[in-house]
Order: C-alpha cells, then structure tokens, then sequence
C-alpha cells in the first residue's frame, strides 16, 4: 500500500512539469479525477485485495489437481477445460463482482463525503466548476474503474499463465494444445467487451441516479437511494402482481439482461462459446434510454452540488 | 469600479430573512470587518458574495455575478469558509500538486515558503495535523493565491491566542499589499481592530453601522467621567454607560474632544464596546454579542 502511494506521487511529479504555468480548459477535469483516486484509494487497494485472494486459491487449485492431471489427459474435454480454463473466467468473474461492488459504494458517497467532511467548502473555493466535478465523478464507474479492473485482471492472468506454464509441464500436459485449448486473447477480448458494455454503459444510469442521491442525502445516500426502488417495485407488486421494475432495475445494476451477448448454458461471459453481439447492444433502445436518463441524473446532481449546503 | 457592489440584496430561508435589503460597496484595497451575533446574516452574506447560495436583488463581485460565474469568479477570489475544511486524506503534497493543477494563479514555490514558516513537516496528512496547523496550512494555500478578494468567515475559530495573532500577522504582512481586498468576520473583535481600515456592523439581516476605522475613531469616544461631572455627561447623550470598578464609562457619537476631556479620561473605544452600545440600542438587539 506503502509503495502504491509512493508510485502514484512519483509520477504526480512527473506531470508537474507538463502542467507548467498555465491552466488550461482540460486541467481542473483531469486534476478532479485524480482527486477523486487519492480520496478513494479503497476503490483499487479493495480490488487489489480482492485479487491477491484470487491467486492464493488458484495456487491451492493447481496444487490440488497437479497429481490428477496426467489420469484426465485429453480424453474428456469439459472436465479438461474445467479445470484448465475455468479458473481463468472464474477470477474474472469475481473481478467483475468487484468491480460492481466498488462502482456502487462509490458512486453512493461520491457528493455525500465531501458534504459530511464540510471540505465542500474547500473545493469550491477554487475555480472548477460543479459540471466538472460531476463528470469527474462520473467517470470513475464509467471509466477508471472498469478499465482498473480489466487492467487487474489481465496481470492476474498473466502471473496465472506464467504458474501454469511451470507446473503443467511436470504433469505431463502438452503445452501446446493447453495454450490452444486456452485461447486467453479471445478471453482478454471478450474481458474486455463484457466489462465496457455489460459493467460501464448498460449500468451507467444506476450510477447516476447514485450519484444524485449522494448529493442530496443528508444521511444514509444508499438506503435513500434504495428505497425508492423498493417502494415502487413493492407498489407494481401489490396492484398489477408483476415484477417488472425490480426485474429492470437489477439487470441494470449487475450487466444482466444487456443485449451485449447470448453465453451458452451457464458459461460464463469470457467463455469459449460466448458470442458477442456488439451491434445488438449498439442498437438496443434500452442503451440510449438509459444514457437519456443518466444525462438527466446528471444535470440534477450539478444543479444539487451548486445549492446544497454542507450536511 | 468596486469590489462588490450590491443593492436590495436579499436572502430569505423560508419565512426567516438572514439578510434583509443590505446596500454595500467595497472598494478596492481595503480590509474590511463584518461584526455580527451568531445568526445575524453574515454568513449567508458571505455565501452570496461567494456564489455558494442563490440571492434576490443586485449584487456584483470583480465585476461578475457570483451565483452564475462562481467558477470564473474563484480565479481571482478565494476564501476559508469555517476552520478545518481542508479534506482530512489529503497529503500536504497532494493540495499543493492539485493547486498547481486547477488554479492558475497559485504559486507553489511561495505556499512552500509559507509553510516551510511553520512546523508542519510536507510528507504530512491534513488528518495528522493539529487544527492550529490545519488553519496554517488552508492560510498558506490561500496566500500564495494571487487574488483580488479574499474571504475569511471566522477564520480563526477555536484556535488558541498564539496562533490567531500569527495568523492576523502574516495575513498582514506577508499579503495584504493595498490593491487587494479583504473581508473577515470574527467573534475576537479586539484582535483584528488594528488590523482593520473599515467597520461594518450587522444584525438581523440589516447594516447597523458602517464606517472607516477613521471615522470610527474620530467619531466614538469613550470618557471614564469623573463623579461630579456625570450629571453634564448625561446631558451630553451618550449612547451608552456603563459601570466599571465604581466609575462610569459613557460612550459618545460625534461630541467634540474638548468638551469631553473636561469630563474625565478620554479614549477610543474598543469595537467590542460599541458594538454592545450600537446594537444593546437596537431594539432587542443584544443577544450574543460579540466577546
């Protein structure tokens, strides 16, 4: 963690020289977001933690099916991908379940902490707009985070490769037809797919309407933001019966239900069956809806930060 | 062209009007203090000119709207609003590094003479910090902002004696240069009265006094009266008497020197005193005055 803060303040030097005298128009943005990573350092140790966890149950995996391997051979091609494959979406599953934590609590305190800590009273001392601190805090689930969270879990990948390449060998499976049974580059493309349009744009409304209760709650943003959520679906269940509200409202927030790509009997969205449906998701109405009502969110919540006082 | 200039400004919570129709102008090189009771309307005042509440009537700031060009307006303005409002994660570094990048009037290389003024060590976290260095460090941040207006709402709250003094010190000496202009409101009226060149009084919402610290001094006097002579001072119409060890102290508007002199001790008022006299003649005005 130490170094983390070492590293980061490091390359903040760096950058100081290119940021010279002069401030231009992108500056106040840019230095917003990194404010954003210093106050919120829990967003990537949390994931860091997360994935440290990961690799230790991967070494005990390895660990426990190295005597194995050699009986399974190739003959059974589902057991072998299960075991040689599987671990690899499996971690990038819980990544994308991290990442969906962190995207949540975030954006729930991201306009409460400043207001609560009375620091409100700093940051608009200084010339950066509330449309720029806004959209600084939007990015963070729409952007930082899940390119963070691609970012992890390719070096996890990539530190799993390189444990798999010494083991396997001593077990007797071929290298190659591991590598080729494996294909990690498609894995990293639809990593990288599902992550952008399943866990940043398809939940980005969400987001958004977190990120405005968060600036106007005077306790508990979460449970406010929640509550609304629960009362209406509670409402539609009571009169029509139906639960479509809560339907919609929680595919939003876990990337389920996006039209983003048909997976096959339980595989999960990095498998080798998946196909992806790019276009599809593109034209979804639901999409563009939901950016409409993110952009409505959004101006709400630069018009609370201008009025509202300091909790 | 003034600093600020408003008319008719007005804020209202609800049914209660934290400030009521004030007029005010505030021209260029001046420090002006605003003295006030707790919830008299100086914050919320402070707040319009700030651009941090919406207002009814007129009010300019650098010649800007504050409300609709807050942004604009805090590249040449600046305040601390309250003590310790600096984020408690940051790292002396890290609100340096962020100055640099968001305000393009900050002077690094002076914040860090500022602070290397004090005992606060660079590598530190705002939250390991005491609240006098907090105030220390939120001062030198702010000074080595080339501004035109600086705010200070109770700048020095709960800070011990050694501490504010400095603070009204290097504030004077190290960057008030004449062209630039201050406001501050204190409840430690006594300490900021050298420091002040205007006088500002208010309550509930309204100005109950506005003058020059030379006007004040040429117009208010205060007679320790001799006993013989309490009779003629009472016919003089002070604004106030009022007792100490067995003698008493009557404050005068606008009587001339010589006729007091005659009547016993002559001296300037301290703010504190008159504003206890101007706002115990208000009507009911008393209540939490200045200490």
């Amino acid at each position: 963690m130490n170094t983390e803060s070492n590293v980061l303040r490091k390359s903040a030097h760096d950058s100081e020289t290119v940021a010279a005298a002069s401030v231009s128009e992108t500056q106040p943005f840019y230095w917003s977001v990194r404010r954003e990573l210093w106050e919120n350092r829990w967003i990537y140790v949390g994931q860091l933690v997360i994935a440290a966890v990961c690799l230790f149950g991967f070494l005990i995996h390895v660990a426990r099916w190295l005597g194995k391997m050699r009986a399974l051979s190739t003959t059974n091609p589902v057991e072998y991908w299960e075991i040689n494959a599987l671990p690899y979406n499996l971690v990038a599953a819980v990544m994308m379940g991290t990442l969906v934590l962190m995207s949540v609590f975030y954006s729930a305190d991201a306009l409460y902490g400043e207001r609560r800590d009375r620091s409100i009273l700093f940051w608009k001392s200084l010339p950066v707009s509330d449309l720029t601190t806004v959209l600084a805090k939007a990015s963070i689930p729409l952007l930082i985070l899940p390119f963070l969270t691609i970012a992890i879990t390719i070096a996890m990948h990539l530190i799993m490769l390189l444990l798999s390449g010494i083991v396997l060998p001593a077990s007797g499976v071929s290298l190659a037809s591991w590598w080729k049974e494996l294909s990690i580059f498609q894995m990293w493309g639809l990593l990288l797919y599902h992550i952008l349009a399943a866990h940043a744009l398809w939940p980005f409304p969400a987001y958004c309407w977190l990120l405005l209760v968060s600036g106007w709650a005077r306790r508990a943003p979460l449970l406010w933001a929640a509550l609304p959520v629960v009362a209406i679906a509670g409402l539609e269940k009571i009169v029509f019966g139906t639960s479509h509200f809560a339907a919609v409202v929680g595919r939003r927030l876990i990337g389920g239900g996006a039209p983003t790509d048909f997976t096959s009997g339980g595989m999960l969205p990095t498998g080798p069956m998946t196909h992806i449906t790019p276009a599809r998701f593109l034209g979804a109405p639901g999409l563009w809806i939901g950016f409409a009502v993110a952009a409505v969110f959004l101006t709400a919540a630069v018009r609370l930060r201008r009025y509202r006082d300091p909790v | 062209m003034s600093v600020i200039a408003a008319r008719g400004l007005r804020k209202a919570f609800g049914t209660t009007v934290a400030v009521d129709s004030i007029d005010l102008r505030v021209e260029e090189g001046h420090i002006l203090g605003l003295i006030g009771p707790n919830g008299a309307g100086k914050t919320t005042m402070l707040n319009a000119i700030l651009g941090l509440t919406p207002y009814q009537g007129e009010l300019t700031v650098l010649g800007r709207d504050p409300w609709s060009q807050r942004e604009q307006l805090m590249r040449e303005a600046c305040f601390i609003s309250d003590v310790a409002v600096l984020p408690r994660w940051m790292r002396i570094s890290q609100a340096l590094e962020y100055m640099v990048g968001v305000h393009p009037r900050f002077d690094r290389s002076k914040a860090e003479a500022f602070i290397a003024k004090t005992s606060i060590a660079q590598n530190r976290k705002v939250r390991e910090l005491s609240k006098g260095m907090v105030v220390q460090l939120h001062l030198a941040l702010v000074m080595a902002i080339d501004a035109k207006l600086l705010v200070l709402d109770e700048p020095t709250l709960g800070l011990d004696i050694l501490f504010r003094k400095q603070f009204y010190d290097s504030l004077l000496n190290d960057y008030f240069d004449g062209s630039r202009t201050i406001i501050v409101t204190t409840h430690q009226v006594e300490e900021v009265q050298h420091v002040l060149t205007d006088l500002m009084f208010i309550n509930r919402g309204r100005i109950v006094l506005s003058c020059s610290m030379e006007e004040f001094e040429s117009r208010y006097a205060e007679v320790m009266v001799k006993p013989e002579h309490l009779a003629v001072a009472r016919g003089l119409k002070p604004i106030s008497e009022r007792q100490m060890f067995g003698r008493s102290i009557l404050l005068f508007d606008q009587v001339a020197r010589q006729e007091l002199t005659a009547l016993g001790e002559v001296r300037t008022p301290s703010i504190a005193d008159l504003f206890v006299a101007v706002l115990g003649n208000h009507a009911g005005g008393t209540q939490g005055a200045a200490r």
